[in-house]
């Protein structure tokens, strides 16, 4: 069966899990690997195996987009380069899936909303983050059900699993989390706090969700939409558990979720960084499938 | 150790560690009358914020009655010379909250993380001292990173700006040789002018003496609060360390009448439960855990029927640090549920 060539921009841990990812895929194929240092050990792995390689950042795989037939790309890298880096892929009509806190294109949680952005055919999505793809489902389970006046998440992260990306920018996680829960998640206000725990053994990620909702909570419905939502997320992140909860009090409705990866590069207990390249993959296969469909058709975006 | 005609800055944290005693619940009116006793008194600083600092109104922590904001307009106003201060925690506060709490009068900050973190605070130490406020690199939970790691996380706030360096007993958990241990090891790699400080609970009854013990390491700032107002069994009662202080000849600057009066008159009726060494808040201390737990617990263990110290010690175990409050209605329901306390497994 055909498949849908895909390139991975940044050589790091998000970027090598991504390529076992991506290699499971019925309708993704790992194409290229782009860095920007020679001696990346990401780069030699992605070279053994089976992917092409350039160490001279993006400019390094433009001459050779068509010919290989490039038709996504992951953006593992910063916020600061990836305004960039999209630009130019859009003009070659590859379609751009951001793992950065740049956030210029529409932003994506694949059980509430991929499906909207593959229909408009959008050439960039965003990812959130981390404790945003742990957290807005079940946000978007209650406030489907009824209106929801504030949630608030707390995300528990394994030191060993911060980067000095988020570490240096933790502001920046704070507010993209804080917007997408009102955003995508559907409460009128949103709140994101994370701790970063280094107990070892390392923790398993842990995430509780708390919802207030405008009128007295319908348990039996509620409850069973946020079940609901869980197996949906157990689709694409099988270690997604639910741990304690849902908890009603007053108009409180409290969720306490565990997420453990897979274990494809990185460890199990980095259910955030896992949650973010099983997510990635499942928006990239959401467009895949429909461009093999025949359904949709990715288009350059002109240059300004 | 002859410590005398040593200065010492003190801090007083009734209005921002309190808060957690006081479930979040101090009016604006008792936070002006307690500011303007301590500033009479010659405190020198005043923390004044929610419980968690900037952005600590939450579900997490709980919601005060004003905005951070409201509460430090009101207070900073009042003062003819002590300064207000902030408790700042990345991943909760932000930069943003910063600059607010700076606009309505706050001059100091504690940037806190917790003891192996440090690198999470650069952005927020920095933009403290282009505001020019008084800044300090607060490591929580001390205990939890041998002196040689606490004073390579010093080290890194001393490089993102910080002017103090703080060793945080949050848990109340150190006894006099492990603070001397910790001080000495930042003391021997900071800078000269980088300021050491030492913030204690006093839940092992070790207040005053760990405090002693961080100046003769070489610490020149110290946390408190008058009446001992603060999470767990209470901070360093500063009207006691005022005392033992002006025995030893160290120089603090504050008038220790005034602040036994205010103590007496002012604190204490203001607390809801005495806060002092009683069983929960030595189990903090003796397991290690987060002092601001304590009621949290209180509230868990009465909802779901499985003792405070039980949580206190399985959470202690689990090595939870401070923030992640929601562990432990978690691991009460948990521990409900195998002890039968509880119906309705988890999926």
């Amino acid at each position: 069966m055909k498949k849908i060539r895909c390139a991975l921009i940044g050589s790091g841990n998000i970027g090598t899990d991504l390529i076992y990812k991506i290699q499971r895929s019925p309708v993704l194929e790992p194409a290229w690997m782009v860095g920007i240092d020679p001696a990346s050990e990401g780069l030699a792995r992605a070279r053994e195996m089976g992917l092409k390689t350039t160490a001279d950042g993006v400019d390094g795989l433009l001459p050779h987009v068509l010919a290989d037939n490039i038709q996504i790309a992951f953006d593992a890298t910063s916020a600061y380069v990836h305004a960039e880096n999209s630009r130019k892929l859009n003009e070659l009509g590859v379609m751009m899936i951001d793992l950065t806190p740049a956030a210029i294109g529409p932003l994506c949680v694949p059980p509430v909303n991929l499906r909207q952005h593959a229909d408009k055919v959008e050439m960039n999505v965003n990812m959130i983050s981390c404790a945003g793809q742990a957290t807005i489902p079940i946000v978007s389970a209650v406030s489907s059900i009824q209106s929801v006046a504030y949630a608030e998440i707390v995300a528990s992260l394994a030191s060993k699993s911060v980067g000095p990306g988020t570490r240096a920018n933790l502001d920046e996680f704070t507010y993209t989390t804080s917007g997408a829960i009102e955003k995508v998640g559907g409460a009128r206000k949103g709140k994101a706090l994370a701790i970063i725990n280094p107990a070892e053994p390392p923790m398993i990620m842990r995430n509780t969700i708390s919802c207030l909702t405008d009128d007295a909570p319908d348990q039996a419905r509620i409850t069973a939409s946020i079940l609901q939502m869980i197996k949906e997320v157990q689709k694409y992140v099988p270690g997604y558990r639910l741990v304690n909860g849902p908890v009603y009090d007053a108009n409180k409705v409290q969720v306490f979720m565990e997420v453990a990866g897979l274990g494809d590069y990185l460890p199990k207990y980095a259910g955030n960084l896992d949650i973010m390249t099983a997510a990635a993959t499942r928006t990239a296969e959401m467009f895949a499938e429909e461009i093999l469909a025949g359904r949709i058709t990715l288009r350059a975006v002109e240059p300004a | 150790m002859n410590l005398k005609g040593k200065k010492i800055i003190l801090h007083d944290m009734c209005l921002r560690d309190g808060m957690h005693a006081k479930r979040e619940q101090i009016s604006i009116d008792q936070m002006v009358k307690v500011a303007t006793a301590l500033d009479a008194a010659g405190m020198p600083y005043i923390q004044v914020t929610h419980g968690a600092g900037l952005g600590g109104n939450s579900l997490q922590h709980g919601f005060a009655p004003h905005s951070n904001e409201d509460y430090i307009s009101a207070v900073a106003s009042k003062m003819t010379q002590a300064k207000v201060s902030v408790l700042l925690i990345p991943g909760l506060g932000t930069m943003r909250e910063l600059q607010s709490a700076y606009d309505c009068g706050a001059r100091s900050v504690h940037v806190a993380t917790h003891c192996t973190e440090a690198d999470t605070a650069p952005q927020h130490i920095a933009f403290a001292r282009k505001l020019g406020m008084d800044t300090t690199g607060f490591l929580m939970m001390a205990h939890l990173n041998d002196p040689a790691g606490v004073a390579q996380q010093g080290k890194l706030m001393e490089s993102y700006g910080a002017q103090t360096v703080y060793v945080t007993d949050s848990a109340g958990y150190m006894l006099p040789a492990d603070v001397i241990a910790r001080v000495q090891a930042l003391r021997e790699v900071l800078k000269p002018e980088t300021e050491i400080g030492f913030h204690g609970h006093h839940n092992l009854g070790m207040g005053i003496a760990n405090s002693i013990a961080a100046i003769e390491a070489g610490a020149t700032r110290i946390d408190g609060s008058v009446g001992g107002l603060g999470a767990g069994a209470g901070n360093t009662p500063l009207e006691v360390f005022a005392a033992v202080c002006e025995r030893m000849g160290i120089d603090t600057g504050v008038d220790l009448f005034k602040l036994m009066d205010m103590a007496e008159e002012i604190i204490v009726p203001m607390m809801e439960h005495i806060v002092r060494v009683d069983r929960e808040s030595l189990t903090l201390g003796f397991a290690g855990v987060y002092s601001t737990f304590l009621l949290h617990s209180k509230r868990a263990a009465e909802r779901f029927g499985v003792p405070a110290r039980d949580i206190l010690v399985e959470l202690g175990r689990k090595k939870m640090i401070g923030g992640q409050e929601d562990m432990i209605m978690d691991t009460a329901m948990t521990m409900a549920r195998e002890r039968g306390l509880l119906q309705g497994a988890a999926a």
